[in-house]
């Protein structure tokens, strides 16, 4: 019996020691709260980091639940990896707040926003409400515009060598050749983007100026009256007089939209609706981050023949 | 010998982790001058390809990027200096109602349930303000965040609904609350009125608790390091709610303990379901169980209330523009204690009653701005027994139904109508009660709770 104790008790003190050492080695546990920041999490952190995803690229980012599940993550993630300017308003507090989990707190090494590196668009001159879902701080939806990408991944691999300092090498190792890849498929989708330039284009969402800036894509319209306000059929109708003299070569929407104004639209002033895959996995070739621009492109340049 | 190689165990365990992390400040530091020099060397890359990017841009692209940028706005209190720069977050709710029902308001009860002071019924007729909400919400300092929700009633009044700090550095998941706050059992008792999917509390809750409990103490949550959602939370304070009341000692009325499950289905499914467990003691407690003919049975209860709570939520949200949420909660109680009459004269010292009730509900949202809702609540009042308890005492189990549909042009506004056929008083006559309600937020951008 005291044998028993004895031994017992031995091998709990080995347990605590190793257990102790354990966390050492164990991967990193990121929260992202989008596909894109998930799969730049994955591109650079490699094996060393474990990433979920708090959404996919089929719901509206504005509009998400802080469902339990997600509490749950928060509460054990080193790392939450946000887009920030507001666009996760309504719900990324409310899980910083129930994770229990101070490691994650806004203004901590665990809190990582990715606008933090980048300067937005589409800063509002005027801050009020009567003009739709307006985000104070500039348009949160960076991630269509591949030079964001790569200035995040920066700041990204930075914060992951601060926490992590013991694999600076690593972590920068990684950096470099995300970030040569990158540099690489930038040349090459912009020079397969060089038909797009000037393009008229219909969006549906402030969410598609980034791609629209970067490709040089001019917007002469927009699905929504104002930023969030789903279109009457009276503005519909507005649109299609001030379109029909001058049709636009595309119609542009994401795989989370309602398709039917857009499909609408496009029946009436004969412009192809594109559906873009919007964030990684949002199409079927949009498995990563090099896979979300290759197959946007693809899209675009498919319809404007 | 033992317990000398007991001791030594405890040592080493003791001293190991101090050895350690000596070794692991050198090797941290080595490792911080590691980090440094790479962040540096991979800045200066950054810097590097950023330049050649420019470079490589053809001029026109140059020209658009080159066009002033639009001037930047004062931030909106984010990094502004002054006075005002740490201004907490404020948001006002603004609500109404037009009520329009088939009977006196006035006469409402729930049958073979004791009145409980709450905030229950279907309200007056016609016109009626709701309550302003005021909420002010900010970190206080790395350790705390606070939050006042202050409701100024359609009667003049301004009545503290919560207000309380909370913890944002505790380790390992615990959070704790200080002040006073609605209670995190079951599933609706935490939800503000404005973020309710039906005009008013289901029945169980006005029966049991006067709509909400809430009370002047403090709340200890841990959140388990589980993928799985699982937390536990426990409660004490002055037990100043029905259907405790405060007591006349130093020390605290009675204990809340919850526990919580959650986690999802598939992408698209998302669930949680709890257990709950109140015991709460009443002094000289008034209002009391009405018999057949109308007249109270007793005028004051002295003794503990035990309250076991189940409750339950599903999600289903398939694509951004549709929702089905079902929830529902089951509660039981059971009082035992001394009864007095209104002269202070007690009836009997060995009563007891049992009260349960529950509800179903769901919601569908089934188009982008639309939602329709039904609700079933169901109580049952139970049978008081003690010494000299009358016979053929009314065993009442009053029911009401409601459906609503509401229409949400945005966010920040509602507006909604619900039709109850409301079976709830003691007479079983029916009511129905028609209201239109509106509810509108402005302010800072609330973040709900699931």
């Amino acid at each position: 019996m005291k044998n028993t104790l004895k031994n017992s008790l031995r091998i709990l003190a080995m347990l605590l020691v190793v257990g102790a050492t354990v966390p050492a080695n164990a991967a990193l546990k990121v929260l992202a709260t989008t596909p894109d920041w998930g799969a730049l999490t994955q591109e650079l952190g490699g094996e060393r980091v474990n990433v979920y995803v708090a959404t996919t690229a089929l719901q509206d980012v504005h509009r998400v639940e802080a469902k339990p599940s997600l509490v749950a993550r928060a509460r054990s993630a080193d790392l939450v990896v946000a887009t920030g300017a507001e666009l996760e308003i309504g719900w990324l507090p409310v899980l910083i707040q129930e994770s229990g989990n101070s490691r994650i707190q806004p203004g901590g090494v665990g809190y990582f926003e990715a606008s933090s590196a980048l300067h937005l668009l589409e800063v509002p001159n005027k801050l009020d409400r009567a003009m739709g879902d307006i985000h104070p701080l500039g348009n949160p939806h960076v991630q269509l515009d591949p030079h964001n990408i790569a200035a995040v991944a920066q700041a990204l691999s930075a914060r992951l060598t601060q926490l992590e300092p013991a694999q600076a090498a690593f972590y920068a190792a990684r950096a470099k050749d995300f970030d040569a890849r990158w540099a690489e498929a930038i040349k090459r989708w912009e020079t397969q983007a060089a038909p797009l330039k000037g393009a008229q284009v219909v969006i549906m969402h402030r969410d598609q100026a980034y791609l629209c800036h970067w490709l040089g894509l001019t917007e002469v319209a927009s699905i929504e009256p104002k930023p969030g306000v789903p279109p009457t059929a009276a503005y519909l109708g507005q649109l299609v007089g001030k379109l029909t003299n001058a049709p636009p070569k595309l119609i542009l929407l994401n795989a989370y939209n309602d398709p039917k104004a857009a499909s609408w639209l496009s029946e009436r002033v004969h412009a192809p609706a594109v559906v873009l895959p919007f964030s990684v996995g949002g199409s079927a070739g949009a498995k990563d981050l090099f896979g979300l621009f290759d197959d946007t492109l693809n899209k675009l340049l498919a319809a404007n023949k | 010998m033992n317990k000398f190689k007991l001791l030594l165990v405890l040592i080493a365990l003791a001293i190991l982790p101090e050895a350690a992390s000596a070794a692991d400040d050198v090797a941290a530091l080595r490792a911080e001058l590691q980090a440094l020099k790479s962040e540096y060397s991979t800045r200066v890359d950054a810097l590097e390809t950023r330049i050649q990017q420019l470079e490589a841009v053809p001029a026109a692209a140059q020209i658009a990027a080159a066009e002033p940028p639009p001037p930047a706005p004062p931030p909106a209190g984010a990094s502004g200096g002054g006075a005002s720069a740490f201004n907490p977050a404020i948001s006002l709710i603004l609500g109404g109602s037009y009520t329009n029902t088939s009977r006196d308001p006035g006469d409402w009860n729930i049958a073979g349930f004791p009145p409980n002071g709450g905030e229950v019924g279907p309200g007056e007729r016609s016109f009626n303000l709701g309550e302003s909400e005021l909420t002010f919400s900010a970190n206080i300092d790395p350790y705390f965040s606070g939050q006042l929700t202050a409701a100024i009633t359609g009667e003049d009044e301004i009545e503290v609904e919560e207000a309380f700090v909370r913890t944002t550095a505790l380790p390992d998941g615990f959070t704790a609350k200080l002040g006073r706050f609605f209670s995190g059992f079951g599933y609706l008792n935490e939800v503000h009125s404005h973020a309710w999917d039906f005009v008013d509390q289901p029945l169980v809750y006005q029966a049991l608790f006067g709509g909400q409990f809430r009370q002047n103490g403090v709340q200890v949550k841990w959140l388990a390091p589980t993928n799985l959602f699982l937390e536990f939370g426990a409660e004490t304070g002055n037990g100043d709610g029905y259907p405790a009341t405060r007591r006349a000692g130093n020390g605290m009325n009675g204990a809340t303990l919850f526990a919580h499950v959650g986690g999802d289905v598939g992408d698209y499914t998302s669930w949680r379901v709890g257990g709950s467990y109140l015991t709460q003691k009443a002094e000289d407690r008034e209002g009391g169980i009405v018999d057949e003919s109308g007249l109270p049975l007793f005028d004051a209860f002295t003794g503990d209330a035990r309250t076991w709570v189940v409750d339950g939520v599903l999600k289903w949200a398939p694509n951004p523009r549709r929702q089905l949420k079902v929830q529902g909660e089951y509660m039981y109680r059971r009082e035992s204690g001394a009864i007095a009459d209104g002269s202070g004269l007690t009836l009997a010292h060995d009563y007891r009653n049992t009260e349960s009730g529950w509800y179903l509900q769901s919601v569908y949202q089934f188009a982008a701005r639309w939602r329709v809702g039904a609700r079933y609540d169901s109580l049952d009042a139970g049978t008081p027994r003690y010494t000299l308890s009358p016979d053929g005492l009314l065993d009442a189990s009053p029911d009401r139904l409601s459906v609503m549909l509401d229409w949400n042009p945005s966010e920040f506004s509602r507006l909604r109508a619900q039709y109850d056929w409301d079976n709830a008083r003691d007479d079983g006559e029916r009511d129905r009660i028609l209201r239109l309600q509106y509810i509108y937020g402005i302010g800072a951008h609330g973040a709900h709770k699931y």
